[in-house]
Formats: C-alpha cells, sequence, structure tokens
C-alpha cells in the first residue's frame, strides 16, 4: 500500500499548454493515469490552470473559498515557494468551477477512525479515498481540508513551471538546465542576467514538462512564515470584491421571502399592493416563496414584505419542546453507529463510583456577516451566476438543474465570501437568485436576502443531546460511556446534493465524541440519529461542535467525581493515548500558570478537542465583576504538525474559538409555530470588542500528519467556558446557552 | 425629485424616495460597495460611515435626513494611499473575511478623530456597536492602539 500515495500524485497530472503570448501550467480532469498529460483523450476536460503566465504578468489560482481563513493567501504561497514569485508581484484568483479542482482530503477525512491513532495504512487510503473528490467533482472548501489538500498539489505545480521556464531559457542561451537559477519572476543566468518569467512563457508553452522534486523544507522561503494576506489590503480599503458587490452592467436588484416554516409549501399571495410600490418592476413567484425585482435592493425588500403570503405548515413539530422530546426519543432506538467500544461498559468495576448526567445544546445559525447573496445573468442559452460559496461545481450542477441548461453552459464566478462557516457550502442561495433571473432574461439580477430571511432560512447546527454514564475508583477513569443524538447534517444534505436516500453509520454526528485521545479502559460511544425535517447544515466544527461541550463538559464532572484536578487528569489520560494531544494540554498549562487554584472572583476551566486532524487545548478565565461575569482571557495551544503560515493559524484559533464563545454565551435558536424566533442580531447576537477576551496562541509542530486549523479551534471553547463558570460558581453548565443560567457581560 | 448629496467631496444628484436608507443610495445608486449591508437595523455596525465626521449608522439616516458631507470608506483611502488606520489594520493583518472592516475602521477612525490616545476602555465603549463574526477583535485593538501612536508621531 506504500505505493498509493506516489500512483496517486502521478494520477495527478500537471500538465501546460500554450495559450497567447504565454503558457498555463495547471491540471487535468482523468478518470485514470494519462501517459501524457499534453494530449488528453476524448471526453476529458481541458486543463485548469493554477499558473498562468503571459507578457502581462504572472497569475496564481487558489480554487478554494476564501472566507477569512487565509487560503487565498497560503495556497498561492505553497505555488509561489516553488516557482520563485512574490506574492506582492503577482495576482491571485480563484478561477472557475472545474472538477481538476476538486478536493483531495475530504473525502478521506470519511475513514472511520480516530484520525489522531491513523496509521501510514489508513493515511495512504485517506488518499486513495481522496480520488472520489475528483470522480465525485467536489472542488468544496470545508472541513479545514485545504492544506492537507493542496500541500503537494500546489508546490508540485509551482515545481513544474519553474522548471519548463528554466528549460525555455536553457534553450534560448544554450546552457543546461541546471546552470540555471530562479528568483523573483526571472531565470538568472550564470553571468547574472535576468530573463523575466513573462519573456519565456510563449517558448515555455512548447515545452513538455520536466520530471520535478520538491524543495526540502530547511530552502523554504515563504512557507512556515507569516506573510502578508493578498487580499488584506482590498479588505482594509473597502475595495475587495464580495457576492454583494457584483455590478454588471444593467444591474437590476432584488429580494425573496420563502416559508417560514421551513419546507412548507406556499399556498398562494396577493402581491397587489406590493406591485404599486417604488421602484419595483417585477413580482416572482417561485413556487414555495417570492421575490420582488426592483431598482434597489431596499425598496425590493420592502415590497417583498408587502406581499400576502398563506404558508403552508412546517413538516416538524412546530414547537421547540416538541422538536427535543423528537430528539430524546431516540435514544430509545438502537444506535446508529458505536464507533468506539473499548473493554466492556456494561459492567461496573468493583468498588466504582458511578456518576450520570444529560447535556442539551440548542439550535444554531450560522449568522454570516454577508447575507445570503447572489446574482445571476440568464440568456435562455446560459447562465452565469456571481457568489461567495465553498462549492463552485456543485452550484454550477445546481443551477443548470435549475435552468434547464448543460452544465458547461452555467459559469460560475466564485469571490469573496463574507463569512462562511459552512452556510456557504449550500446551494439555496444560487439557486434562488438564478429562478429570479429567469423571471428577467437578458438582465442580470442580484438577490440579497434580507438579514431576517438569512437568520430564519439557514441549514442550523443540530440541535443535540447528551447522555454520559462514567465510573471512577482510585482517582482514575474507569468507564465512559456516551450517547448523542441529534439529526444527522451529513444524510439531510447528501440527499439534498444529490436527491438520493443516505444511510450508513454518520461519522459527522460523532466526531469529537468518540475520537477523543484519552485513554480510558472500558469506553463506548454511539450516535442516535433523530428523525426531523428540520433543514441542518454543516456548522463550523459540525459534530464536534457539540460533541466537544458534552466530552469535555463531562470529562470535567470525572475529575471532579475522581477528586483530581481536571487539567492534570486530563494530562495523564492523553500521555497515554497520543503525545501532541498532552502537548496542548502542557503547554496552556505553562502558558496560563494553571495551578489548579483561582482568587476568589476568578475561575479558570480547561477542556481539550482533537478535530480535523489537530488537537487544540483551552484555558478561559473568568471574573466576577460585581455579579456580573466578564470573559476575561484565554490561552490557547493547538498542535497542526505543521503551520504553513503562523498568522493565519494564530487568527483561526483565536477567531474560531470566539466562534464558538459566542454560541456558547448567547447563540440559540428556536422554534415557535413551526418558525425560527430569531429575526436579527439584536435576538441572535455575538460576542463582540468589549466581552471578547484577551487571548493568547501557541502554536506546536510535533503532530505526525498535517491538521486543519480553520474550525478545531471552536469545540473546545464551550466546554472551557461552562468548566471555568463552575469553578468560578459551583454552578455546572449541562445546557447551552450560558445565558440562560449565568450572569454573564453581553 | 432629485436630492443632493456630497459623498467623499463629490456632488452626486440623487432620485430616490426619501425614504431609502442612506446605505443603500450608496451600494445601488452611486454605487460606492465598500459600505456593507449586515443587518438594516444598525446592531451590526458594517454599514458605518461619517456624515460631517461623525460615524453613524447609515442604514439608519434616511436619504432627506442626511444632514451633511458623507464619507465612506473609500473617501478616506485607497489601496495606492491609504489612511492611517488603513495602513494599521493591514500591518496588523486585522482582516479575515473582511466584511465587517469598512465599519469597522469608520468607527475607529471617527474614535481617533474625537480621542487621539484611547485606552482599552475607550476602544471597548466605541467600538461594541461594531459585530465581526471572524472574531478579529484582538488585532483591531493592537491595530487601533497603533494608528493612535503613529498619528501622534505624525
Amino acid at each position: 500500500m506504500a505505493s498509493v500515495g506516489k500512483i496517486l500524485r502521478r494520477t495527478f497530472l500537471i500538465g501546460s499548454a500554450a495559450i497567447v503570448g504565454g503558457v498555463a501550467f495547471g491540471a487535468y480532469y482523468v478518470s485514470r493515469p494519462a501517459a501524457n498529460p499534453l494530449k488528453p483523450a476524448k471526453g476529458e476536460t481541458a486543463l485548469s490552470p493554477f499558473v498562468l503566465i503571459d507578457q502581462q504578468g504572472v497569475t496564481l489560482f487558489a480554487p478554494r473559498a476564501e472566507m477569512g481563513q487565509g487560503v487565498r493567501t497560503t495556497w498561492a504561497a505553497l505555488i509561489a515557494e516553488e516557482l520563485d514569485v512574490e506574492l506582492d508581484q503577482i495576482r491571485v484568483l480563484h478561477g472557475p468551477a472545474a472538477a481538476a479542482y476538486y478536493n483531495s482530503a475530504l473525502v478521506g477525512e470519511g475513514l472511520p477512525n480516530k484520525g489522531y491513532d491513523i496509521s501510514d495504512f489508513q493515511h495512504n487510503l485517506g488518499e486513495a479515498l481522496g480520488v472520489l473528490g475528483r470522480t465525485l467533482s467536489l472542488q468544496v472548501t470545508g472541513g479545514s481540508t485545504s492544506m492537507k489538500d493542496g500541500f503537494e498539489r500546489m508546490r508540485e505545480a509551482g515545481a513544474t513551471a519553474r522548471e519548463t521556464l528554466k528549460q525555455a531559457a536553457a534553450d534560448r542561451l544554450g546552457v543546461d538546465r541546471a546552470q540555471l537559477k530562479t528568483e523573483n519572476g526571472a531565470v538568472v543566468a550564470p553571468d547574472g542576467t535576468r530573463i523575466p518569467y513573462t519573456e519565456l512563457a510563449e517558448a515555455a508553452g512548447q515545452i513538455e514538462p520536466p520530471e520535478v522534486e520538491l524543495r526540502d523544507p530547511s530552502n523554504w522561503r515563504l512557507l512556515g512564515r507569516s506573510l502578508p494576506r493578498v487580499d488584506v489590503v482590498g479588505k482594509s480599503t473597502g475595495t475587495a470584491e464580495f457576492g454583494i458587490d457584483v455590478r454588471p452592467e444593467g444591474l437590476k436588484f432584488a429580494s425573496v421571502r420563502i416559508n417560514p416554516k421551513l419546507g412548507g409549501e406556499m399556498k398562494g399571495f396577493d402581491a397587489s399592493a406590493a406591485e404599486q410600490m417604488p421602484g419595483v418592476e417585477k413580482v416572482v413567484d417561485l413556487g414555495n416563496g417570492v421575490a420582488v425585482i426592483a431598482s434597489n435592493t431596499w425598496l425590493a425588500i420592502q415590497a417583498v414584505e408587502a406581499i400576502d403570503v398563506d404558508w403552508g405548515d412546517a413538516p416538524y413539530p412546530p414547537e421547540t419542546d416538541a422538536v427535543f422530546a423528537e430528539i430524546a426519543k431516540s435514544f430509545d432506538a438502537s444506535p446508529n453507529s458505536t464507533m468506539r467500544d473499548d473493554g466492556d461498559v456494561d459492567t461496573l468495576p468493583d468498588g466504582a463510583t458511578e456518576i450520570t448526567v444529560e447535556y442539551t445544546v440548542p439550535y444554531l445559525a450560522h449568522s454570516t456577516m454577508e447575507p445570503m447573496n447572489a446574482t445571476a445573468l440568464f440568456t435562455g442559452s446560459a447562465l452565469e451566476l456571481w457568489c461567495g460559496n465553498q462549492a463552485p461545481t456543485l452550484v454550477q450542477i445546481r443551477a443548470a438543474n435549475t435552468a434547464n441548461l448543460d452544465k458547461e453552459a452555467v459559469q460560475i464566478h466564485t469571490t469573496y465570501l463574507g463569512g462562511g462557516f459552512g452556510r456557504r457550502g449550500e446551494l439555496d442561495f444560487g439557486e434562488i437568485a438564478t429562478k429570479v433571473a429567469m423571471a428577467m432574461p437578458g438582465v442580470p439580477v442580484q438577490t440579497t436576502w434580507s438579514r431576517e430571511e438569512d437568520m430564519r432560512h439557514d441549514y442550523y447546527r443540530p440541535g443535540a443531546m447528551a447522555r454520559m454514564r462514567g465510573a471512577v475508583k482510585d482517582g482514575q477513569a474507569v468507564l465512559i460511556d456516551g450517547k448523542v443524538a441529534a439529526q444527522s447534517c451529513t444524510q439531510q444534505a447528501v440527499q439534498r446534493y444529490t436527491g438520493l436516500p443516505a444511510g450508513g453509520p454518520d461519522k459527522v454526528l460523532v466526531e469529537g465524541f468518540f475520537n477523543q485521545p484519552y485513554a480510558v479502559p472500558n469506553y463506548r460511544m454511539s450516535g442516535h440519529i433523530a428523525d426531523l425535517d428540520i433543514p441542518v447544515g454543516f456548522w463550523r466544527s459540525v459534530g464536534n461542535s457539540h460533541n466537544g461541550f458534552f466530552h469535555e463538559t463531562f470529562m470535567d464532572e470525572v475529575a471532579h467525581a475522581a477528586g483530581r484536578d481536571p487539567l492534570e487528569f486530563r494530562l495523564e489520560l492523553a500521555k497515554a493515548d497520543h503525545a501532541p494531544s498532552a502537548g496542548c494540554l502542557q503547554a496552556v498549562k505553562e502558558m496560563s500558570g494553571w495551578t489548579g487554584e483561582t482568587p476568589d472572583g476568578v475561575g479558570r476551566g480547561v477542556a481539550m478537542t482533537y478535530s480535523f486532524g489537530t488537537p487544540v487545548a483551552q484555558v478561559i478565565e473568568v471574573v466576577d465583576e460585581d455579579g456580573t461575569i466578564r470573559i476575561a482571557k484565554a490561552w490557547i495551544a493547538c498542535d497542526v504538525g505543521l503551520a504553513l503560515d503562523p498568522g493565519t493559524v494564530e487568527s483561526q484559533m483565536f477567531g474560531g474559538m470566539i466562534y464558538g464563545l459566542s454560541a456558547a454565551v448567547m447563540g440559540e435558536i428556536t422554534f415557535s409555530d413551526g418558525e425560527v424566533e430569531q429575526y436579527n442580531f439584536p435576538d441572535y447576537d455575538a460576542l463582540r470588542m468589549h466581552n471578547a477576551p484577551v487571548t493568547e496562541v501557541k502554536i506546536l509542530e510535533t503532530n505526525h500528519h498535517m491538521g486543519g486549523a480553520g474550525e478545531p479551534g471552536t469545540p473546545p471553547s464551550m466546554p472551557a467556558l461552562g468548566n471555568a463558570l463552575f469553578d468560578l460558581t459551583g454552578e455546572r453548565a449541562r445546557t447551552l446557552p450560558l445565558i440562560n443560567q449565568f450572569n454573564l457581560l453581553v | 425629485m432629485a436630492t443632493a448629496l456630497k459623498i467623499n467631496g463629490k456632488q452626486h444628484q440623487v432620485d430616490l424616495p426619501d425614504d431609502v436608507p442612506l446605505l443603500w443610495v450608496l451600494r445601488d445608486e452611486v454605487g460606492l460597495t465598500g459600505t456593507k449591508f449586515g443587518c438594516g437595523v444598525a446592531a451590526c455596525g458594517a454599514c458605518t460611515v461619517h456624515i460631517d465626521g461623525e460615524a453613524v449608522r447609515s442604514c439608519q439616516v434616511a436619504l432627506s435626513d442626511v444632514w451633511g458631507d458623507v464619507t465612506t470608506i473609500e473617501g478616506i483611502g485607497t489601496p495606492d494611499a491609504m489612511a492611517a488606520i488603513q495602513q494599521a489594520w493591514v500591518d496588523h493583518q486585522v482582516a479575515q473575511c473582511g466584511y465587517c472592516q469598512s465599519g469597522q475602521i469608520m468607527q475607529a477612525a471617527a474614535l481617533l478623530a474625537e480621542n487621539p490616545a484611547p485606552s482599552d476602555t475607550d476602544i471597548d465603549d466605541a467600538m461594541q456597536g461594531n459585530l465581526c463574526r471572524c472574531g478579529t477583535y484582538p488585532r483591531i485593538r493592537a491595530a487601533i492602539h497603533d494608528a493612535a501612536s503613529k498619528l501622534k508621531e505624525a
């Protein structure tokens, strides 16, 4: 199996193609190894570029969604490292939707191993499964996979381009390629003569790319350093283009209302008042909702809200209590999965003390800063769609089906995303904009959702419950037996994307639950799927977002039952199972000066979650200020194995933590009469400048495999805060959000 | 009836109903898209602009109520000639998704104009109306302090 990785790397073909006045280097979409990528067989699509050089300059393509995680910069740096160009001298574009931009790491993540104990065999198998990403055209940004996915392939793309350009220079100068060097976008001859890549591009397009070797990391000049982000100037001057900012010639503006009883039908509507309102050009019947096209977004919002609609009922229990009763009922059925079953949890060891608790967490909205929107131009025979999205090939297929066009007739322009967090992996905003634009052929129409529409039509993080049973003896954890119950966002998403029912064990439901690196001899973790039709989806860290809270709150309760310090207790259990996880706990212990004691009015909590290949430990300190509790400080340690850009990893860690803390403190989506009760930020707020903690981040690099960065900062934040509140008040937080139980500063 | 507005030093005639909020005049009529729509109810600060130097939520100012000269993120600096506050944002690599940052910068610029050496508490008070879902607050705070010290030297 050792050769699987090598074979796969060969099936990822870096080819080149001559373009007008230059050359492109990129990937071919092939279903099997092809001898000559320059001559793709019939039916294979053309080259999708990662590097494009012409007389105008060098352009790199980073076909991953830039939603704040810095992927565009780091992805470009992987290419630039080998190509010897400077990031401030080149352009970086997202590029079109293309199957060749598949995500090789995403599908491999689905293997039912714990992750931290992954063997080389399984690692190679994961790479092999990555081919599925290609055959399924999964050009997806998610699962904290971008760097794992791009790490080898993008450096190969850069090295291939570099060596081909050197060959073109060698041919011109009549010297051997090995005598040439490259720096800052030019080939340098032995006598010091510099030939810019732009001058060599046309000739390079006629040369078959040579075999290349990747540079040793000790020679890296970009990777491993904190680089200025390529998007930071645009995002500091209001010039970065988000989906909501595209302005094609002749643009009209629309807004939409879909049934707030999610998934319910529309029985009828009366738009006579709306049609008379200023700026209104057209009312559009979407089947399950209505849209108004106008001369201005605000006028469209006013008009669409003035439409009198008769909505059908929701296909789920209309009140929150009934929804959670349904979730609780799923504990009675046999589990969907039991991915960890070590020892014997049915027999309580002699002399052990047993503890049992139940936890509940609510549904959550993604609440991106940029409300859902997309812009479409439908001509009858073709469609152009502009939007920030996390899955351009899937958006393309959905838009094509909606407009009854071939996929090839649909062009997707992926802009910057004003927040993603998993929400923009969905396809609804693209589909709706397509339907609206089809009502006005030949005219580009931007469909923007009001904040209220966005908040109340999400694919929510599922509400979830856990029933935990544990036992301690002589200061040790001897048994953990946990059950989690929630809707399956995986099964629902597969059905949504493919129209086919999904089954089988859902690993995502139990991630962060069954695969935590603690050596407990009797350890069983099961997942139960609640059968409900509330739309649910992938919320930053997905299953880990509830399981991190369940597992790590319970570890705290077990530690206290064992009469142990909660940090030392975890450290001992992790040391026996996974050194990098123990290293993170040790690091936050030192950073925070953890002694297990805190002064009056101060509480501290710790938690650690292993997710997306990265263990993250956090210590949170809360302070009682005259009866109001402030989250004062936070210490984070993560082990990503290899930090390609430490500045970006740091920002993802504190950002991921604040996203989690916001949910822990005040995030809650509830239902009444089948409708979501939260409308806007005043009902669904987040941490702000005055109540976000002062934070210190430490990045470790001992992990054997490269881990993700965008999501792992989120899961441990919620239990760390709950555990800190227990330390401060003696009251255990077993349900979220915490604002319902504690007087936290908001 | 056209309404006259002075935006970033330039005169504009806007033909829209009186109650259209300034935000949507800027974005959909004048084409200045740097000012962002976040909530429409003055709860997030993404739409913050200056009117006669004062930071206001442009989603809450009707076209007919605009009482002075409007300055947007595009008016305080450009990629080639950034304002000190924008340069501080770049130096501290503040932006993640970046969507809220125009509003954050406009709010911070108004703070520094009024208080050239803000304390952490001053920053908390001035900035807490500006939401950032990426959680860039630590770097925003650092950038404001940095811009304040650079402006003092200048």
